[in-house]
């Protein structure tokens, strides 16, 4: 081995510990990214999930129609899973109430979460929902149908070159996560 | 050819243990490096084994040898070996060997914290490699491990992670010592900007390592939460968006490959002014301009994702930042190029090499300003084309580089000059297989054929046969890599300490081979 000059050692051990430092920084950073995004994209209305209506409010705008395509998908449940309006002709700003039916075919009990999606996604600060199964987890018993209603406004302040939006659902199963909770 | 018979050390001293046992517990540089280097060759050719099988499968439509399934495996875990098997570690090894030789050191700054760095290296690639034995097989997610695929899939997944895990420690820790060696132990009179290009870069690439490695290791440990801890950071059902991963994926990602190609940078920017027999024209530029794509590499990570869905404002920003990074790349290139002009250039394997890099590079890099443009990008996503465009830049940027290198310091590293036959023969069919097996993908991308998929249209199947034939040809041809290096190790002509004429540098000053000790005390640089 070198003699080891004392100097240089102390120096090469205050920068081993500087650059540490700065690598706790860098994966504390990372984790930071997580929150640092979700402000983001709500503060920007990129987030589809979390968008929901204040109030109804303003007026109707019947000279212009807009059409809204529901489709529903069920992930990896295997249940019959489907939008009963699929197309339906709406006016921004009018109230609209549209159904989604649930066959439970599993033959267990099942609690699931929807998930809404946008196509396009700029519509989706447009969107107001009142009601929505997507607000709560559902719980299914075996074999059970059960019809749900989304309630919503597209809004007046919609783009004017957005004519058609379509609303994806997607159920997850979370029957673990629910865990014992009914 | 002029050389000068280095004398510098007396060999009584250079007690260098003998035996396979001692590279356990070696903290010598030059051990290590070796190292490193082995380890980058074993795992080249585990990953090319796998690159062969795919094109195996693509060599015709349908599926004829390995399911979907295993393909997904294939494409997954090539990459990952490549990346971080034989990529990372074969410069991690270059570094080893030349940092200490170049900057006049005696050795690494942790010399034992260097041991360890290596001999973590073995057991994540066991880890990565041996998923395959597990049930499931290992994991399919492609090596960019989106969810929902990487949250979804078997046990394959956790040991991937985890060897991703042990691969990032080791990269800090060999980051950490490649930086305190640079800066506080340099022979005296070597300022900063007077090192040799190949340091600077090594330095540059250390702290991109250091500032992304750990972003990595952040987002697969929140994969591995969601997946056995109930929390939900990609999980859609649970509220989170795995959208979100890409973003933090590719804040590691784009640094990645230029941590990747920088050291590249270093080695081609010895070579060839050793060759042209020329200092390296602007040499300050290349400093900045190294740094400055270093900088630049951390706000361009969302060209890697133009078709999720982001605003048409973040596209924009992201196509010009992207462009933006083609100038400082074009200063280097035109400074390689600058450097040749009007000099006595000679064409020994590593100076072939250096200048097949040079021409292939570009055209990778031009190929990623096609891709940087958000609308083409948007029909080329996901096809052949990026498959072209990151295999010119790989293996025609990092790939040529790291066997440029080898050539270029065998004699030194060995003390026996390789067999430039063989070695010319080497790289003319490496190039021209090269070119064969990737230069047909980007018709196959711009006609649609997507990537990670094992059947193809039957219209695709002549470009495809074309690839597979090349790259058969170019897997073989590594062989001759092999043996040309086992066959320079074993003998041949006694190198001197300074083989190039042109070579510059501390490196030369020593005798051929690099003593087991070398520059114990600070050799004096002028």
């Amino acid at each position: 081995m070198t003699p080891v000059n004392a100097g240089i050692a102390g120096r090469n051990a205050l920068l081993a510990r500087k650059l540490v430092i700065i690598a706790g920084m860098m994966a504390c950073f990372g984790f930071l990214l997580v929150p640092f995004y979700r402000q983001i994209c709500e503060a920007t209305g990129i987030s589809q999930s979390r968008i929901t209506a204040q109030t109804a409010s303003g007026q109707s705008d019947l000279a212009r129609t807009v059409t809204v395509e529901f489709v529903a998908s069920s992930s990896a449940l295997g249940w019959t899973f489907e939008a009963l309006d699929p197309i339906v002709q709406v006016h921004p700003g009018q109230s609209t109430t549209v159904h989604y039916r649930v066959v439970n075919t599993t033959g267990r009990r099942v609690v699931a979460q929807a998930v809404p999606s946008y196509a396009p996604a700029l519509a989706a600060s447009h969107f107001k929902k009142l009601k929505c199964f997507c607000f709560d987890r559902q719980t299914f018993a075996p074999g059970e149908s059960r019809d749900m209603a989304v309630v919503f406004v597209v809004e007046p302040d919609l783009p004017a070159d957005i004519a058609r939006i379509s609303l994806s659902y997607t159920f997850f199963d979370v029957t673990q996560e629910a865990g014992g909770a009914a | 050819m002029e050389a000068t018979q280095g004398h510098a050390h007396d060999d009584h001293h250079d007690h260098a243990p003998q035996g396979f046992g001692h590279y356990f517990t070696t903290t010598n540089h030059k051990d290590i490096g070796s190292l490193y280097l082995w380890f980058s060759m074993i795992m080249f050719f585990v990953g090319g084994f796998m690159a062969l099988v795919i094109r195996a499968e693509l060599f015709q439509p349908g599926i004829q040898i390995v399911n979907p399934d295993v393909f997904n495996q294939l494409t997954t875990i090539h990459a990952l070996v490549m990346i971080f098997g034989a990529v990372m570690p074969g410069f991690v090894g270059f570094a080893n060997w030349q940092i200490p030789l170049m900057v006049g050191a005696s050795d690494m700054a942790f010399a034992r914290m260097n041991n360890w760095s290596f001999w973590l290296m073995p057991p994540a690639a066991i880890l990565l490699v041996g998923s395959f034995l597990v049930p499931g097989g290992a994991a399919g997610s492609g090596w960019t491990l989106y969810p929902p695929l990487s949250v979804q899939g078997g046990m394959s997944v956790d040991m991937t992670i985890l060897a991703v895990h042990i691969m990032g420690a080791s990269s800090i820790m060999g980051s950490i010592n490649i930086i305190t060696t640079i800066l506080n132990m340099r022979a005296p009179g070597m300022t900063l900007m007077r090192m040799p290009m190949f340091v600077w870069t090594w330095l540059i690439t250390a702290y991109l390592l250091i500032a992304v490695m750990p972003v990595l290791a952040g987002a697969v440990t929140m994969l591995l939460t969601d997946r056995h801890f109930g929390t939900h950071f990609f999980n859609a059902a649970g509220g989170g968006d795995p959208t979100m991963f890409m973003h933090i994926f590719w804040f590691f990602g784009h640094p990645e490959v230029y941590i990747m190609i920088l050291p590249a940078f270093g080695i081609i920017s010895h070579i060839i002014p050793t060759f042209a027999r020329k200092p390296l024209f602007g040499y300050a530029s290349m400093v900045y301009a190294t740094a400055s794509i270093a900088l630049l590499s951390f706000i361009v990570w969302g060209h890697h994702m133009f078709t999720v869905g982001m605003p048409a404002a973040g596209n924009l920003f992201f196509m010009y930042a992207t462009m933006l990074i083609a100038v400082p790349t074009g200063v280097k290139v035109f400074n390689w190029i600058a450097t040749m002009w009007k000099g006595s250039m000679t064409f020994e394997t590593p100076m072939l090499f250096a200048v097949g890099f040079v021409s292939l590079f570009t055209i990778g890099g031009f190929s990623g300003l096609v891709c940087a443009i958000t609308p083409v990008d948007i029909t080329i996503h996901n096809t052949y084309y990026v498959v072209a465009h990151f295999h010119y830049v790989l293996f025609s940027g990092a790939i040529y580089s790291i066997m440029g290198g080898a050539y270029f310091w065998l004699p030194k590293w060995t003390g026996h000059m390789y067999d430039e036959k063989l070695g010319k023969v080497h790289f003319w069919l490496t190039t021209i297989f090269f070119n064969l097996t990737f230069f047909p993908q980007h018709f196959l991308g711009l006609a649609g054929m997507p990537r990670r998929i094992p059947d193809y249209a039957p219209q695709f199947t002549e470009f495809n046969q074309i690839s597979s034939i090349g790259a058969f040809g170019l897997g073989i041809s590594q062989l001759l890599f092999l043996y040309v290096v086992i066959k320079c190790i074993r003998g041949g002509v006694k190198a001197p300490a300074k083989p190039w004429e042109g070579a510059e540098g501390l490196e030369w000053t020593v005798p051929s081979p690099a003593p087991y000790h070398t520059f114990e005390t600070p050799p004096s640089f002028h």
